[in-house]
């Protein structure tokens, strides 16, 4: 890990009051369990405190600490698991699917659009900080496709320039609507739903 | 004939409605729960079996059968029930509506199915990227508890059941079980060899078992409607109704449940607005997600979307994910862009399969530009048969399965653009 590391971290109060509730539910002895979660707890902690999600070593020794794991058992599953972020990225991860079902929807033009808009290829980090662009696996929204992650958010049925839009809005610091980019209801077809019209179904149970 | 709205489970699929407890019983959910429960542990069992229903997470196991190998007496090693959300075949979308829509179809379908297996406590491995799905099923397993459907007297029934959510973060490997297990425990995702199985030896050394999302959520409807009510659907043996992730080459993308069985032809037209361009524009399908191997357009013109139709053409119904293909694709690319994927995902345990999916990728890769020699297409086709099966667990045979169905039905255009890619070659020299 070829990058500058802070030389300490300590939990915030929101990040204790998570861990607590976690740890809570795993068995006693347990708690190893709970490694993936404290990852997650330090990342977002790192986003709140320093606008850049990622883990230092120095916080997964302290996860070590508090789960009474031995550290490598920390890192090797902070490098095995995709979302934990190993060098700092910049405020907004753009998380690009290029996986097939993506791909055949035109996922090459979202990538594209990613490229001009934020200036950046795929596993850079942008000069201002604001964008890092990877590309992922197949993020789950098949029908959807293409789809974007914006940190949490899914942004889904993108071309061209309602990609380039999006990242304009977020140049502007404003949040976009998550979702279908032509406002499509989640995975209904185009033009409104073909089944589940049954007016009964507004006031009845399941038979 | 399609399958009728009032025989639909997932009524709330597209989130036309709220999520949340007041509209989900309006919908029947939590209908009863705790008399279902009162019927007994092997009433249950007996039910599912009877229903036919096969997991729908890809293998197409009997849910009814599984559930009966957990031990029957009790002993101090709790059971656990463990519900599989990793949601990451290519081309799978299914269980994201199901979280995110229908909560508590899934919460009720864990308690009976914990309760079924002796189990006092469930955890549901969601993938780490549905990050605002978990928290919607978060907020849903709180509302249960408060309305005391779920916790120490479960929906009045005298059993204890709680209910926990755990984010992965980004392995396709977790979403094969041993693997999810180990990742639960907190460890990298790395799959166990069975036996033993996860019935006997699983989540913390104990008898485990793990359900798929949607496999888990049609429980609840099937013990209310009856075993009788579910299996009359698709054809037998492929009993029941399914959601299918329909996506691609379609005018219309979308999720839809249907009843099994039906023709994917039908399928595709009457939800998903047809192919572009026309049927006859149809190059081939991935039926069931990416590890089922393609099928051209002939067998899509009748084939029917069952587990048993579709293994007669050397594929597999899989999660239910139909990845359509127009004319315009590059079919090789297509393929080889899911070799990527399972070079990527691949966690590197077995040696035929940390090595063998980056050859076959960058085999692939080649393959796309043309950059081969044609006796390459059997070498690359012996090289998946040597990865096939000798691996911990079967992402590598699902990594080479797309692979072998391109070879077998696609081969000259493999050819093709073997000998266009010599000939561009050869013409500057021809010239001089």
């Amino acid at each position: 890990m070829n990058v500058e590391q802070p030389t300490h971290f300590a939990f915030d109060e929101s990040s204790e009051a998570e861990i607590n509730k976690t740890i809570a539910h795993y068995p006693a002895g347990k708690q190893a369990s709970a490694v993936i979660p404290l990852l997650y707890v330090v990342q977002r902690q790192m986003g709140r405190a320093t606008g850049s999600a990622w883990v230092p070593k120095v916080a997964m020794d302290v996860v070590a600490e508090r789960l009474s794991m031995p550290p490598i058992r920390v890192y090797e599953v902070a490098t095995f698991y995709f979302m934990f972020n190993m060098k700092p990225i910049g405020r907004h991860h753009l998380q690009l699917c290029g996986t097939t079902p993506c791909m055949l929807r035109g996922s090459d033009d979202v990538a594209r659009a990613c490229r001009d808009a934020a200036g950046i290829g795929v596993g850079q980090t942008s000069a201002d900080g604001m964008f890092t662009l990877t590309e992922v696996e197949c993020l789950g929204a098949c029908v959807n496709a293409p789809v974007l992650q914006v940190d949490d958010d899914y942004f889904e049925d993108l071309d061209y320039n309602r990609t380039v839009a999006l990242i304009e809005v977020l140049k502007r610091g404003e949040k976009p609507n998550p979702g279908s980019s032509i406002g499509r209801r989640a995975s209904a077809p185009e033009g409104g739903p073909l089944t589940l019209l049954d007016a009964w179904l507004d006031v009845g149970g399941q038979g | 004939m399609a399958l009728h709205d009032r025989d639909r489970i997932f009524t709330n699929l597209y989130g036309l409605q709220e999520w949340q407890l007041p509209a989900a019983q309006r919908r029947g959910n939590w209908d009863g729960t705790g008399t279902i429960l009162g019927k007994g542990r092997d009433w249950i069992i007996e039910e599912m079996k009877n229903s036919g229903l096969r997991g729908r997470g890809g293998a197409g196991f009997p849910t009814g059968l599984k559930w009966s190998f957990m031990p029957k007496q009790a002993s101090e090693r709790p059971h656990y029930l463990v519900v599989n959300a990793d949601e990451s075949e290519p081309g799978t979308c299914k269980d994201r509506d199901i979280i995110r829509h229908d909560p508590h179809a899934l919460i009720e379908g864990c308690l009976i199915a914990g309760f079924a297996m002796g189990a006092h406590a469930g955890y549901i491995y969601i993938r780490g990227e549905y990050y605002n799905e978990s928290r919607v099923l978060e907020a849903a397993i709180e509302e249960a508890y408060a309305a005391g459907l779920l916790g120490a007297n479960a929906s009045g029934s005298g059993w204890g059941f709680d209910l926990h959510v755990h984010r992965g973060a980004g392995a396709y490997i977790c979403g094969e079980e041993t693997a999810l297990i180990e990742s639960l425990e907190g460890k990298k995702g790395m799959p166990r060899l069975k036996p033993p199985f996860p019935a006997a030896v699983g989540l913390y050394g104990c008898p485990t078992t793990v359900n798929n999302v949607e496999t888990i959520a049609v429980v609840p409807t099937i013990l209310r409607r009856g075993a009788g009510w579910f299996a009359q659907f698709g054809r037998p043996k492929n009993s029941g109704t399914k959601i299918f992730c329909i996506q691609g080459h379609v005018n219309t993308p979308c999720n839809v449940e249907e009843e099994m069985s039906i023709p994917l032809r039908e399928l595709i037209e009457r939800h998903a607005g047809g192919v572009r361009g026309g049927w006859d524009n149809l190059l081939c399908v991935i039926p069931g997600g990416s590890s089922t191997p393609l099928l051209p357009k002939h067998i899509c013109d009748d084939v029917l979307m069952d587990f048993d139709a579709l293994r007669e053409h050397r594929s597999a119904l899989g999660t239910a994910g139909v990845i359509v293909m127009d004319k315009s694709t590059d079919i090789v690319r297509a393929i080889a862009r899911l070799s990527k994927f399972y070079k990527h995902e691949s966690c590197g345990q077995c040696t035929p399969c940390r090595e063998g999916m980056g050859w076959v990728s960058r085999m692939m890769e080649r393959m796309v530009e043309g950059r081969a020699d044609i006796s390459e297409i059997d070498v690359l086709e012996d090289v998946t048969r040597r990865i096939e099966g000798h691996t911990i667990c079967a992402l590598a045979d699902g990594g080479v399965w797309p692979v072998q169905g391109l070879i077998r039905h696609f081969r000259p255009v493999m050819e093709e653009r073997i000998a266009a890619y010599k000939a561009a070659r050869a013409l500057p020299m021809a010239a001089e």
